[in-house]
């Protein structure tokens, strides 16, 4: 795992230093909310409803057990004793003091970790594959790729004050986890003639006006990604339109100037300034890639786990849903559900992190991961130790075995904490996990993810979910649009809305309904739901949401 | 025709803490919207906007927010401020922790 320079950490010193002297002249009276507001913003610091609300960023979603025990300290020294982990792998917390921020700040900078550019017209926290470098369908680990663009995004001079924020994800998969065509730039590690290269999309982008991203260049090489990159987002930074924000996102522009144009202007820039680029970046990225290297895994027999397997009903039923396939032999990857039945999904007490932490130290290389499915991951776990890690995370509320399934739903802070929401997002997704489960039909159910958005801004993923909800505020009460067919693969499609919305207490029944019409409507329990709606289309759904007479007329 | 101003408090958030917090007629900022100051005429409300925003040392955010008369003082018109005086529906924290809503 990469580990803070000296340059690094004397880095995130000096701005931490800067900060507590802006907060204390904040709260002395020499700083107004005008002035301050910008400053604490570079830093993370965000006031919402109820209270302030810090975001640390988790780079790559990648952690490893001293910093979650850390992330824990924080929750429980500064906050209500749990933290909130986000669809950017980011985690917040939702009740910091003002004069406990610069202390928050240096406590996380122990650990490597910081809150910069987690906020404001910048490049943001750079992510990644949640699965990076234990996935078996990988052609390379996304991370290094993922550190470097950080480590050039960071405090870089040109981009601190862009159109628009900008966010960047990687994967090193063709099956993509990262949601890389619904990012500004998403970033494919691929292979040609056993040559590792990098396939560029850009434009693509969620919110008001949802976007799938577009193939910008098929193959950069290693030598030209950071040039590169850095004429895509120099070339926006010239283009984007600053006199509305609606529009200032890279999707605008690209859908403005077509993805020719786009090319053509980026390939000059890059032609340009490439002589600049000494080689010192990939002579870094060598180095960068060192402190990803795998770790030594262990070569011993899974007999224990194949015996639990075998009579342990309810271990087989996490392992069934919560494993996945390692490239290493005898390996998994264990993913940690923060969605257990009726809480709040991504939140985890400080008490469970520094479960999880432990369990990483002593059975996982160290090593956790955040997905922007708001979950934990254990990447690298010997099989024979499954049993036991599961049977830790049973005591402590974490042995959830819903990965992907029904109650596995993404949903932003909504109308609880965030103060931009137009409606709520977090009962919505407890009240549909506890239906479920009260029908005890999420397994026949199958994969289905459902996405919950509390404002247009779409932090839930709504457009992307097999079933996305997006909770607005019509005439002064809240009302939930449903989308069906999204998909935030590699085959990403947008959501089509079904029609009318939904009032607060009509949304379950009518999630119910289109759930129910799916198991009526399948050819059997081999058709998941995207798939049966990609044959069926949308009628049968409507017709179950609002009636025969209707699905046509809607 | 201009729109008939409908009554209001005068909210915003704590400096310090980030608390949700309203003006009171004697000028000070209470946790409690039944404590608020409840403005019905739209000259006063404005200079006790601009008195209110001119308190950037205390307070953070300050806005104008739809209220009506309630048996017990000002009550919201709107979810978003039944939210902000309450707290959030997820867990017991904020204003709720301290001052549980009255029935």
């Amino acid at each position: 795992m990469y580990d803070y320079t000296d340059f690094d950490a004397a880095f995130v010193a000096e701005r931490n230093r800067q900060f507590r002297a802006q907060v204390e002249r904040r709260v002395a009276g020499h700083l107004t909310e005008d002035e301050f507001k910008p400053l604490r913003l570079m830093n993370g610091l965000y006031l919402q409803l109820h209270a302030y609300m810090l975001r640390v960023a988790i780079p790559y979603g990648t952690l490893n057990s001293a910093q979650m025990r850390q992330l824990a300290l924080l929750a429980e020294t500064w906050d209500k004793g749990y933290g909130h982990f986000t669809t950017r792998q980011n985690i917040q917390y939702n009740w910091p003091k003002l004069p406990d921020v610069p202390d928050m700040l240096d406590a996380l900078a122990k650990v490597n970790l910081h809150a910069i550019q987690t906020s404001g017209n910048t490049i943001r926290n750079v992510t990644a594959d949640h699965f990076a470098g234990a996935a078996a369908d990988e052609v390379a680990d996304p991370r290094p790729v993922a550190e470097l663009l950080r480590q050039w995004s960071t405090d870089h001079p040109e981009f601190q004050f862009l159109p628009r924020k900008f966010k960047i994800a990687v994967t090193g998969s063709d099956n993509d986890r990262a949601v890389i065509k619904a990012h500004d730039i998403g970033i494919q590690v691929v292979e040609r003639d056993s040559e590792i290269g990098y396939r560029i999309l850009v434009g693509g982008g969620l919110g008001r006006t949802p976007m799938i991203g577009k193939v910008l260049n098929d193959f950069v090489s290693q030598d030209d990604l950071l040039p590169y990159v850095e004429s895509v987002v120099s070339v926006w930074n010239l283009l984007g339109r600053r006199d509305n924000k609606f529009k200032a996102r890279i999707k605008i522009t690209v859908h403005e100037h077509g993805i020719d144009e786009i090319r053509r202007r980026v390939d000059a820039h890059f032609t340009r300034i490439k002589p600049s680029f000494s080689g010192l970046d990939t002579t870094l990225f060598d180095a960068i890639k060192a402190a990803f290297a795998p770790p030594t895994f262990r070569n011993e027999s899974t007999a224990i786990y194949d015996t639990a397997y075998k009579t342990d009903p309810i271990f087989r039923a996490w392992a069934d849903t919560n494993l996945w396939t390692h490239r290493a032999p005898g390996y998994a990857i264990a993913q940690i559900s923060l969605k257990a039945h009726g809480e709040t999904p991504g939140d985890a007490t400080a008490d469970q992190m520094r479960v999880m932490a432990d369990l990483a130290e002593f059975y996982g290389h160290d090593e956790l991961r955040i997905s922007h499915e708001q979950n934990v991951i254990l990447p690298h776990v010997h099989k024979s130790d499954l049993p036991g890690i599961h049977g830790i995370l049973k005591k402590h509320g974490l042995a959830t075995a819903n990965i992907g399934l029904i109650s596995d739903i993404i949903a932003c802070p909504g109308m609880d904490y965030c103060a931009l929401a137009t409606a709520r997002s977090i009962p919505v997704a407890q009240e549909i996990a506890t239906r479920f489960e009260e029908l005890k039909l999420e397994h026949e159910v199958g994969p289905l993810k459902i996405k919950i958005s509390g404002c247009i801004n779409a932090c839930g993923h709504h457009h992307v979910g097999h079933i996305g909800i997006l909770g607005l505020d019509r005439a002064g009460v809240e009302n939930y649009q449903i989308t069906l067919g999204g998909d935030g693969t590699q085959d990403a499609a947008l959501g089509e809305r079904t029609g009318p919305g939904f009032a607060y207490d009509e949304i379950v029944p009518a999630i119910e309904r289109i759930v129910l019409a799916y198991l009526a409507h399948r050819d059997g329990p081999g058709e998941t739901f995207l798939a049966a709606y990609r044959r069926l289309g949308i009628a049968p759904f409507k017709a179950a949401l609002y009636g025969a007479g209707q699905a046509d007329a809607a | 025709m201009a729109r008939a101003f409908t009554p209001k408090v005068i909210t915003a958030n704590a400096l310090l803490e980030g608390d949700v917090v309203y003006l009171t007629e004697d000028d000070r900022w209470s946790r409690h919207l039944s404590e608020a100051e409840l403005l019905t005429d739209e000259a006063h409300a404005q200079v006790r906007l601009l008195m209110a925003e001119g308190q950037s040392e205390t307070v953070v955010g300050v806005y104008l927010a739809s209220a009506a008369p309630g048996e017990t003082g000002p009550e919201p018109t709107h979810f978003r401020e039944e939210f902000r005086r309450t707290g959030p529906s997820n867990y017991t924290h904020g204003k709720q922790e301290h001052f549980p809503p009255r029935a």
